[in-house]
């Protein structure tokens, strides 16, 4: 059975987690919202390592259009004066797309580990920039201005609650139109190239376009996500696109797995629990304990933690 | 003149330096088809290994002069501790799953020998700096360089020619070569694949902990060391061709030369260059400057 013969149940979930995060989030305490609030912002971007690995694509790279949505949303406020986080998302999305756009001619030619090595170098040579920059603050980075929406800038004790409400408005928004377009042809190739891309061609699509877009809408998201985590921490720094950056995203794709757009958040949530408890417990072994959950899904669940999920359904 | 030759004699050490860190990645690559990311983590743990055996061997009041053997034996002795286990213990299992699946697993192991680095050594610093002074230094045209930078200059000569005689020249070299082309024929010709993996991954985890441990003199050895190394032997190796060893040495060439012009004349772009010339080989010639034509499998 095809999976559209289920229910697709996507849009009520981003629409209860929206809600839930509208309604629930005044209750929670700071702390927990500014954990959600980054959490989203890395499921952004794994989505888009989602999107391309739904390809047989690992980008060892994303952290590039993280980065640059980041230091988009810092130098909005450094140069500008524009503090307004709506637009910071927005900016940050269309200069990472830009970048990707034309980057993409070159990337959307390479398969396997060559795309993964391209991608790396490409984020490795933007770190090597900014870390040398000293009008974006060199190797310690610059600050953001506190976070406005529409003009209005929010009381410091409801900051946080604004700033995930903003954030994932815009998260869902975005979500909801990448499994809308997941549903047209050109997201169904996908699959296709990963399995066998030769016969995707021969059936007449271009492999090379295809995944040219799909690379261009993940450096969208990941653009999203990196002004949103850069207005959420307040401070922006050239590790934001270090490989080990990338790193992170590709554990938390990986946890994900690629049955649903709403998967990587739920990793990303996953990541950010792991991440705050073992820290917390043991600040020298959470890496180990991050080392270890990845080969476990690697070999157990190949498919990610969301096809535990989907095992029951198709039964 | 003279700032040529600074330029030149820099880079040379700095080549040499890349070589040895990037020579195992290359040879692992050839034979097993693995992008190692643990390869980091064995230079790190030769490192930590080199500096705190060295350490201990001088404290001691043994003969310092011996302390260059003592950091070789220290880089052995714990890739012959780790190497083997992750070998056999789990990537032996894996070999069946596709190059990007085998990436990511040596991602996972990558974070967890970072932390058990961390629980052996702990986080604070280590400093051995005996061997480094020791040599006392010697002068190319006005500047005067510490002679023990001649030392990985011959360790990246003699593993660079050692591997090749090995591999060109001997009896084992033919056989290695014959797994690289073929693991499944070889090994229906009666040959040993297993024990070639196990052996072409501990020697190439070796080579990178020797290239930590010589290194260990000359820095503070710290955590997250191996990080660094990770994506700088990537960018040698993929220079060059991943899986051949002169495109390695001539990876290592151009990053050394290209990064030691640019720190005495650009000094703002120095990590920009290394990663911009990866990018431009990978653009124009993606599998590497010593590469053959491969044909695309259906």
């Amino acid at each position: 059975m095809s999976p559209d013969t289920h229910r697709d149940r996507t849009l009520p979930i981003l629409g209860a987690v929206l809600l839930a995060v509208i309604v629930f989030g005044p209750l929670l305490p700071k702390w927990a919202l500014f954990l959600l609030t980054i959490a989203l912002a890395k499921g952004l971007v794994s989505l888009g390592l989602m999107l391309q690995l739904r390809a047989g694509l690992v980008s060892f790279g994303q952290a590039l259009y993280y980065c640059i949505g980041g230091y988009t949303a810092g130098s909005l406020g450094r140069f500008f004066d524009i503090s307004d986080m709506l637009l910071q998302m927005i900016c940050g999305a269309f200069a990472a797309a830009f970048v990707a756009l034309i980057l993409g001619f070159l990337l959307a030619r390479y398969r396997g580990i060559f795309y993964g090595l391209l991608s790396m170098a490409l984020s490795m040579i933007l770190y090597g920039l900014l870390a040398k920059s000293e009008s974006l603050g060199s190797t310690d980075g610059i600050n953001i201005l506190p976070s406005t929406v529409f003009g209005i800038r929010p009381a410091q004790e409801w900051v946080r609650y604004v700033v995930i409400v903003t954030g994932c408005s815009v998260a869902v928004l975005a979500t909801a139109l990448v499994h809308r377009y997941l549903k047209t042809p050109l997201g169904r190739l996908a699959p296709a190239i990963k399995d066998n891309e030769i016969r995707v061609e021969y059936m007449g699509a271009s492999v090379r376009r295809a995944i040219h877009v799909k690379y261009v809408i993940a450096a969208a998201l990941s653009g999203i996500g990196g002004a949103l985590a850069a207005t959420a921490v307040g401070h922006i720094d050239p590790d934001m696109a270090y490989w080990t950056t990338s790193g992170e995203f590709i554990f938390i794709a990986i946890l994900a797995g690629t049955r649903s757009v709403v998967a990587p958040f739920l990793g990303a949530v996953i990541f950010g629990i792991i991440h705050t408890t073992a820290f917390d417990l043991s600040p020298n072994t959470w890496q180990m304990t991050l080392g270890i959950s990845l080969l476990l899904v690697i070999v157990f669940l190949p498919e990610g933690l969301w096809s535990l999920f989907g095992r029951r359904k198709a039964a | 003149m003279d700032q040529i030759l600074t330029v030149i004699v820099d880079g040379i050490f700095y080549s040499a330096w890349l070589f040895v860190a990037a020579v195992g990645l290359t040879l692992i690559y050839g034979v097993m088809k693995i992008v190692n990311l643990t390869h980091g983590s064995f230079y790190a743990l030769g490192a930590y290994a080199g500096a705190s055996f060295t350490g201990a061997w001088i404290a001691a009041g043994y003969p310092p002069m011996l302390s260059y053997a003592v950091l070789l034996g220290s880089a052995i002795i714990i890739t012959l501790v780790f190497a083997p286990l992750i070998e056999r213990g789990i990537l032996r299992f894996m070999y069946a799953k596709d190059e990007v699946v085998i990436l990511l697993i040596t991602y996972a192991l990558f974070l967890i020998l970072e932390d058990v680095i961390k629980l052996i050594w702990g986080v604070d610093p280590y400093f051995v700096s005996e061997p480094y002074g020791l040599l006392g230094s010697f002068d190319v045209g006005e500047m005067t360089y510490p002679t023990y930078n001649l030392i990985l200059v011959g360790i990246a000569i003699v593993s660079g020619g050692g591997l090749t005689l090995l591999l060109q020249g001997t009896r084992i070299g033919k056989l290695l070569r014959t797994v690289i082309h073929d693991p499944e024929v070889s090994r229906a010709m009666g040959i040993n694949v297993d024990r070639f993996y196990l052996v072409t991954f501990t020697f190439g985890s070796l080579l990178a902990a020797i290239g930590g441990a010589y290194t260990a003199p000359t820095v503070s050895v710290v955590p997250g060391l191996g990080v660094e190394v990770i994506v700088l032997s990537f960018a040698v190796v993929v220079i060059g061709g991943l899986g051949s060893l002169p495109g390695a040495a001539l990876g290592a060439l151009i990053v050394g030369l290209v990064r030691s012009a640019t720190i005495h004349y650009v000094p703002s772009l120095e990590l920009f260059v290394i990663y911009f010339v990866m990018a431009m080989v990978l653009a124009f010639r993606p599998r590497g400057l010593f590469s053959l034509a491969e044909p695309r499998k259906i």
